[in-house]
């Protein structure tokens, strides 16, 4: 085997352009869902563009696409680096990048024909399910196979979690995706009635809690230090936030299915590991935005630490409030209603997509051998049209989302409901719009750092960094 | 033994296993080493070299 003198950039180059490309793709979508909303017109009759079959192509886009592009990209960069190591395998690492684009191709074109399994967040029918499998198991390969040829002797914090997530999100997906097939594009879940519904959620929740969560703060104990120049705010702190977090988030699913046919205490069961799981997810929170401690001036200079440190603030605020949604009472106001899409997305437009963004900013120029990204100021319009745009969502959606569980539970003197269900739509409209409003504003941030990230890399030539040599003892 | 019990064993197993993480992060004979390794990111900025096509600089 020849000498590795260099880290393997192309395939983390790969995956940080494409999730520039479907975060686009995926934000349209769901402005286009959005609007859909206020105007049902705009389906124009075609059964492709009903909203059923868009919103599960706006999530899985955004989700697996921008955010698991943005999740290789990134684990691929950064295991590399921290372990002094080029990527294990440069075919099976060139394998999931082309396998995950087939993935979500797959994806682009069977849901809009409605081919679904309606399991949500896993809509997709068994041979793409089957395919994810292989793409993802390679994925472990690399990943693991990666750290197992390491130069550095402690793994660090990042890599954890990013582990955690990659061994995790295999066995959700493969347990859940469990199907009886009855024809290419149609097959039953192995799984009946609550049960079914239990695994579900048991996956629909880790996905949360491992794809959108851990993973993330992969990102977060690497690119905030480096961003910052300064180590984590305590190591010991990211050791047990990790456990912490690992023991804790498996068990929450089953807030999903508050007042549902799930046995009574499995609820309660699900709703004390969610209120458990705000001591982690905190303690992860303050351990990134004190790493800044002593050195608050940086951030209002530079506009990727705003994007990661702001993403701390928008996933201590979903942390917060999702606790306070599973405890049973309050979820039987806010299930249901638009309080929930307000609450997942303060988690992933201002958690996941700002920290993604701002790690995507910090790779882009390295990746293609620049100093910086071709401008800086609009790494800093990019920020605060996003920032706007999150607050006009989330805040229409709190709104709207108290106002129809409100509405729905009024009952009059006489016994009946006060209202029915299309005075609550109606009510909604403004808040749809102010909505719209919000998701615009974030596609048009999105739209700036593509044509940033365009203008960085144009004429730029791919870069390859070098292994440091092994230090000296 | 009933199912009940092993299930309780798990668990409290489970959170003996979580605490004795705690002592260990925390213990300040490891102070140092967790110091250490939180610096890990920063022991790779060596020079950055471009390959052949990229001669332009350095």
């Amino acid at each position: 085997m020849q000498a590795e003198t260099t880290y393997n950039y192309k395939v983390v180059r790969q995956f940080a352009v494409m999730t520039v490309v479907w975060g686009v793709v995926g934000m349209l979508v769901g402005v286009i869902i959005a609007a859909q909303l206020i105007w049902p017109e705009l389906n124009f009759g075609v059964p492709w563009l009903s909203y059923g079959r868009l919103r599960p192509l706006h999530t899985n886009a955004v989700i697996f696409a921008f955010g698991g592009c943005a999740l290789f990209a990134t684990s691929y960069y950064v295991v590399q680096r921290t372990c002094h190591a080029r990527l294990f395998s440069a075919g099976l690492a060139a394998f999931t990048f082309w396998g995950w684009q087939l993935v979500i191709l797959l994806a682009a074109i069977t849901l809009p024909l409605g081919i679904t399994t309606s399991k949500e967040y896993a809509e997709l029918e068994w041979p793409i399910d089957i395919l994810i499998a292989v793409v993802w198991v390679s994925y472990a390969i690399v990943f693991f196979g990666t750290i197992f040829k390491r130069k550095i002797e402690h793994i660090y914090v990042a890599n954890w979690f990013f582990g955690a997530f990659i061994i995790t999100v295999a066995i959700l997906h493969i347990v859940n995706s469990a199907a009886v097939p009855v024809s290419f594009w149609k097959s039953y879940s192995v799984y009946a009635g609550a049960q079914d519904a239990m695994v579900q959620w048991w996956y629909g929740h880790n996905a949360v809690g491992f794809f959108l969560t851990a993973g993330f703060l992969g990102m977060m104990y690497y690119f905030i230090p480096k961003q910052a120049e300064r180590p984590v705010y305590s190591y010991r702190l990211s050791v047990v936030h990790f456990w912490a977090l690992i023991f804790t988030y498996m068990w929450a699913g089953p807030h999903h299915l508050h007042y549902t046919a799930l046995p009574d205490w499995a609820q309660s069961i699900g709703m004390i590991f969610s209120l458990i799981l705000l001591a982690p997810s905190w303690g992860g929170m303050i351990n990134g935005i004190m790493t800044l401690s002593g050195a608050w001036h940086k951030l209002r200079q530079d506009p990727i630490l705003k994007f990661l440190i702001v993403s701390l603030s928008f996933y201590g605020m979903s942390t917060f409030e999702g606790p306070m949604m599973s405890i049973k009472t309050v979820n039987a106001l806010s299930h249901y209603t638009d309080w929930t899409i307000g609450h997942v997305h303060s988690g992933a437009l201002g958690w996941v997509g700002l920290v993604s963004m701002g790690s995507i900013y910090f790779l882009i120029p390295k990746l293609f051998g620049q100093k910086e990204m071709w401008s800086v100021r609009l790494i800093n319009v990019h920020f605060w049209v996003a920032t706007i745009g999150i607050v006009l969502y989330i805040a229409a959606m709190w709104i709207a989302g108290v106002m129809q569980g409100l509405m729905w539970r009024a009952v009059s003197a006489d016994g009946t409901l006060t209202y029915s269900f299309v005075e609550s739509v109606k009510a909604t409209y403004p808040f749809y719009t102010v909505r719209l409003l919000g998701g615009l504003l974030y596609l048009g941030g999105m739209l700036i750092m593509a044509y940033n990230v365009a203008r960085t890399i144009a004429g730029s030539r791919s870069f390859e960094a070098t292994i440091p040599a092994p230090a000296h003892a | 033994m009933d199912i009940n019990t092993i299930r309780t064993m798990v668990t409290l197993a489970a959170f003996g296993a979580f605490l004795g993480i705690v002592w260990w992060a925390y213990g300040p004979s490891r102070r140092e080493r967790f110091e250490r390794d939180a610096r890990v990111v920063f022991d790779d900025s060596e020079p950055m070299a471009r390959t052949e096509q990229n001669g332009e600089r350095q």
